[in-house]
């Protein structure tokens, strides 16, 4: 027997097959080009020397028994900082189709060694948790069938746009109109939006190139689609262009990137769309914004105002925070003056129970244009796996209790509610966001969907990829490296950005068609609604179908 | 289906012969029921002064009556005039109808000195104490109206049989405006309340067509509180309660009404001379925007009356007639049965951008489109 210590065995020591990815790699189909070890983005893939021994049947002592032959092989690393993330890099750049991961169909035990050093898990992506979730399952059904002709989604003229900002009751708008009193900025937007993502999160190119789809979508296709900055700032030359007007700046706890904006506002061409004040985030309530060093590059220092190369964690809360209805006062207003009231001011918050508390403070405040509540399954550049898989609220019933209580008080149109979390999870984008509209919402916020669809982003709810927090990003969507956001061609993004809303577009309205809808958005339209299950039909007070 | 008649002439008529022309519509509506709103009102046995308040609805027991008379006796109001109809009850489907009330009562004297505003209000509420009576006691009594120079008769059956059953064809009762329409809620269970022409304060409306947008609007109604915004038996029954809002809450033009359930598109507004004012009261009234395809056809108290379709025209309605007589229909040939003897070739079928008003005048036609500049003040 071989003696114990001739084995790598540590409490850490793993085999292939302990990890979450395995390579399975075809020696026979493989031509050594070592294409997949030079674009492994985590270095697990090594092509070494290895030796075999070949065993031969030797009748004459004078002769030796074996024979020792050298060859060339790929191996996949076992350490654990070095485990296959699944992303299937080196498939893509095999030329003989001789290398993939494989999804460990064992329950793998990296899990458990994950934290070496004392530092738990932290990641990008959303929820690790495959399958439909709850907005896949909600059906449109109530088919307009009394009426005939019903509407034709290819022919019809349909109005799907929403507002964002705070509507006046109508008594009041009419009051102030005759008196020509301040009325509440409002902007007419495209229901989907495109979630707050940071230039310092998304690559150069990844954000260039989403613009780029944006303003095409505006100004081609009459589309009015806009994106949100997420906290780290614009670039300079974004904020002095026209483009401005398609963008919802955020600002959040760590306040990065607003030196550079409040300096260019006398050089604005134009308003912004909006300003998100970011208190909460779904994927990871509770904390602040994290921009891990391997991304503070040159630019994005100079941009968010600090030293290359450090991590940029934002505090979980707002210095001006004692409470919310502080914060309301101060941030909103604040905000709001900066533009001299011309541009709607709202706050970001993580779903939870006590959303509908923030809610009615808003209600309140004659300055908040909207809440937006972003549920349990919202993504994230970087986070705590603990904070993304189990803190947080599903957005389905929180929007529907806030819109509830709006409805209760008739204020439903005053304060439009968006949601986020999870939307287009499973890629039915569209489905889930008319979902969410007609539990309440007037419209939703979707991040790591364009980032699917727009750039082709590999990670998934099965663990893959999601190392968006390093800067690894093999697709390039998520890094600072030149080396790998140059794989990004931002022509193609933009391309992919309009080729998904249009189809977007289109299905919202082979989805109002049935329903007999063309004249409005059919935000609040629950009888549209049903669910093959009871206690989810009796808690959004939606239809049960079965 | 359901098919709509008004007939609204200087001279008054019998209410019969509204329903004779709705005959010629039979086709197209399965003549479930009849649902009917009069103003001003002539009685044979009677010398009225429209100022006087009319209860119309239906006592279904004698209990309901009695509880009817104690409530208005409550409330102030003295019975002035109480219309027997001739009910042939053979005739009728229905046979818990104890007494089909239309009674004339003179003002309580409390109110004298009351603001019309506040006695318009007062009006309302009594109305709605007889309704929640009734429904607490097992919907035994039906109020369907309780206004000034205002009758209302709501019915199951064939309508030009429900006219007969109550001998509305002895000419007993005259009115000059109409509105007729010849169908149940049978889509969903049969209540009476679901019939139109729907009632509000003054106000009436009835519609063809399905109204898509009917949750969010009702949820957006019911969170003004305001009293009389209950109901929705009937998803037509928004359109009343908006025609209401607009003109009574808002004090908006009439004509607004038409911007505020259809309002025009983006690049329309930016070429029309209040397109700012109404951009905004666009979003400010954004639940109000109806869906699906819809007549609506309106009455005021001034004997106004209205027509309007939605953003698509995708229902028919007609309007024709001559100084002195106008009637609107769903099908031109029933404007040719209320009022053969007019100039066809002046006959009007609105788009979607029209308002039809007919003013109490009745001299002409007024056609508005919603390109047109609003009877507003200038906006500051």
């Amino acid at each position: 027997m071989v003696s114990v210590q001739s084995i790598a065995n540590t409490p850490s020591s793993l085999t292939p097959n302990d990890l979450p990815w395995i390579i399975d790699h075809n020696e026979e189909r493989c031509t050594l080009c070592g294409r997949c070890a030079a674009v492994c983005p985590v270095g697990t893939l090594k092509l070494t020397y290895m030796r075999k021994r070949m065993p031969k049947l030797v009748l004459a002592s004078s002769e030796r028994g074996s024979s020792y032959k050298t060859f060339v092989g790929i191996r996949q690393s076992t350490e654990i900082s070095k485990r296959c993330i699944g992303c299937g890099t080196c498939s893509m750049v095999c030329p003989n189709e001789a290398i993939r991961p494989l999804p460990n169909q064992a329950r793998d035990r990296f899990r458990f060694l994950n934290t070496q050093q004392g530092e738990p898990v932290k990641r990008g992506g959303r929820r690790n948790e495959p399958g439909p979730n709850l907005l896949d399952r909600i059906i449109f059904d109530r088919i307009s069938m009394l009426t005939d002709p019903a509407l034709d989604a290819g022919r019809h003229e349909f109005s799907c746009n929403t507002l964002l900002g705070r509507v006046l009751p109508p008594e009041e708008y009419v009051r102030r109109k005759m008196a020509g009193e301040w009325i509440p900025p409002v902007r007419e937007i495209f229901p989907f939006v495109i979630g707050s993502m940071s230039f310092g999160a998304l690559s150069p190119n990844m954000w260039l190139g989403l613009l780029q789809g944006v303003a095409y979508c505006n100004e081609v296709l009459g589309i009015p689609v806009v994106m949100a900055t997420g906290e780290g700032g614009c670039p300079p030359w974004v904020l002095r262009s026209p483009f401005l007007k398609y963008i919802i700046l955020q600002i959040a706890s760590g306040y990065f990137g607003w030196d550079e904006i409040i300096r260019a506002i006398p050089e604005m061409q134009c308003d912004p769309a909006a300003i998100e004040i970011k208190y909460g985030q779904g994927a990871k309530p509770g904390d602040g914004g994290l921009l891990m060093w391997f991304k503070v590059s040159k630019i994005i220092a100079r941009l968010r105002g600090v030293p290359e190369g450090v991590d940029l964690p934002s505090p979980p809360v707002h210095q001006t925070l004692y409470s919310i209805e502080e914060s309301v006062m101060k941030m909103i207003q604040t905000m709001s003056m900066a533009w001299n009231f011309r541009v709607p001011v709202y706050p970001k918050i993580s779903g939870s129970t006590s959303a509908k508390a923030v809610l009615n403070n808003l209600v309140r405040n004659p300055y908040a244009g909207a809440l937006l509540i972003d549920g349990i399954d919202g993504g994230t550049g970087a986070a705590y796996h603990i904070s993304m898989d189990a803190t947080g609220h599903p957005i389905a019933s929180n929007v529907r209790e806030c819109y509830l209580d709006l409805c209760a008080q008739g204020k439903q149109n005053e304060i439009p509610i968006f949601a986020a979390g999870g939307v287009g999870k499973n890629g039915n984008v569209t489905r889930n966001g008319m979902a969410l509209i007609m539990l309440g919402a007037s419209g939703v916020h979707m991040g790591k969907y364009m980032m699917q669809a727009a750039a082709g982003c590999l990670g998934s709810e099965a663990d893959r990829c999601n190392v968006c927090n390093i800067g690894l990003c093999p697709k390039g969507i998520t890094s600072q490296n030149p080396k790998l956001y140059r794989r990004l061609d931002p022509d193609l993004v933009a391309q992919r950005v309009v080729d998904t809303f249009m189809a977007i577009r289109t299905e919202v309205k082979k989805i109002m068609a049935p329903l007999g809808r063309s004249q409005s958005l059919p935000i609040g339209m629950s009888d549209a609604l049903g669910i093959d299950d009871k206690a989810v039909a009796e808690r959004l007070n939606i239809r049960y179908v079965c | 289906m359901c098919r709509l008649a008004l007939k609204t002439a200087s001279k008054p008529f019998s209410p019969f012969s509204v329903l004779t022309a709705m005959e010629a519509m039979q086709e197209g509506y399965d003549g479930s029921g009849l649902g009917l709103l009069l103003r001003g009102l002539q009685f044979a046995d009677y010398k009225y002064d429209a100022k006087d308040p009319i209860l119309s609805g239906i006592a279904h027991s004698e209990a309901a009556l009695a509880r009817l008379d104690q409530i208005m006796d409550k409330a102030g109001f003295t019975l002035k005039y109480d219309h027997e109809f001739d009910v042939k009850k053979e005739m009728i489907e229905a046979k818990d109808r104890f007494k089909y009330v239309l009674r004339i009562y003179k003002m309580p004297t409390a109110w004298t000195k009351l603001a019309a505003a506040e006695k318009e209000h007062r009006l309302m509420l009594t109305r709605l104490a007889l309704r929640q009576d009734g429904e607490a006691h097992d919907d035994d009594l039906t109020a369907f109206s309780l206004w000034p120079d205002v009758a209302m008769i709501k019915e199951v059956g064939w309508p030009l049989g429900v006219g007969e059953a109550l001998g509305l064809d002895s000419g007993r009762i005259k009115a000059r405006v109409c509105m007729a329409q010849g169908r149940q809620n049978t889509n969903y269970g049969i209540n009476l309340y679901a019939c139109h022409p729907f009632f509000i304060q003054g106000i009436a409306t009835m519609t063809n067509g399905e109204n898509t947008a009917f949750v969010p609007i009702k949820d957006w109604l019911t969170g003004r509180g305001f009293p009389g915004y209950i109901g929705y038996q009937s998803d037509s029954e928004v359109f009343a309660h908006i025609l209401h809002y607009v003109t009574k809450q808002l004090k908006l033009p009439l004509e607004t009404y038409k911007h505020v359930i259809t309002p025009l598109k983006n690049e329309e507004l930016a070429n029309h001379p209040q397109g700012d004012f109404l951009r905004g009261l666009r979003d400010a009234c954004r639940r109000l925007i109806i869906d699906g395809p819809n007549a609506v056809i309106g009455t005021l108290p001034d004997e106004t009356c209205l027509l309007v379709m939605d953003a698509k025209k995708m229902r028919p309605a007609t309007v024709g007639g001559k100084p002195g007589e106008w009637a609107i229909a769903s099908e031109m040939c029933g404007v040719d049965a209320m009022i053969p003897d007019r100039d066809r070739s002046l006959d009007f079928q609105p788009m979607r951008e029209h308002t039809v008003i007919i003013p109490p005048a009745r001299q002409e036609l007024q056609i508005w489109s919603q390109f047109n500049r609003l009877p507003i003040p200038q906006a500051a």
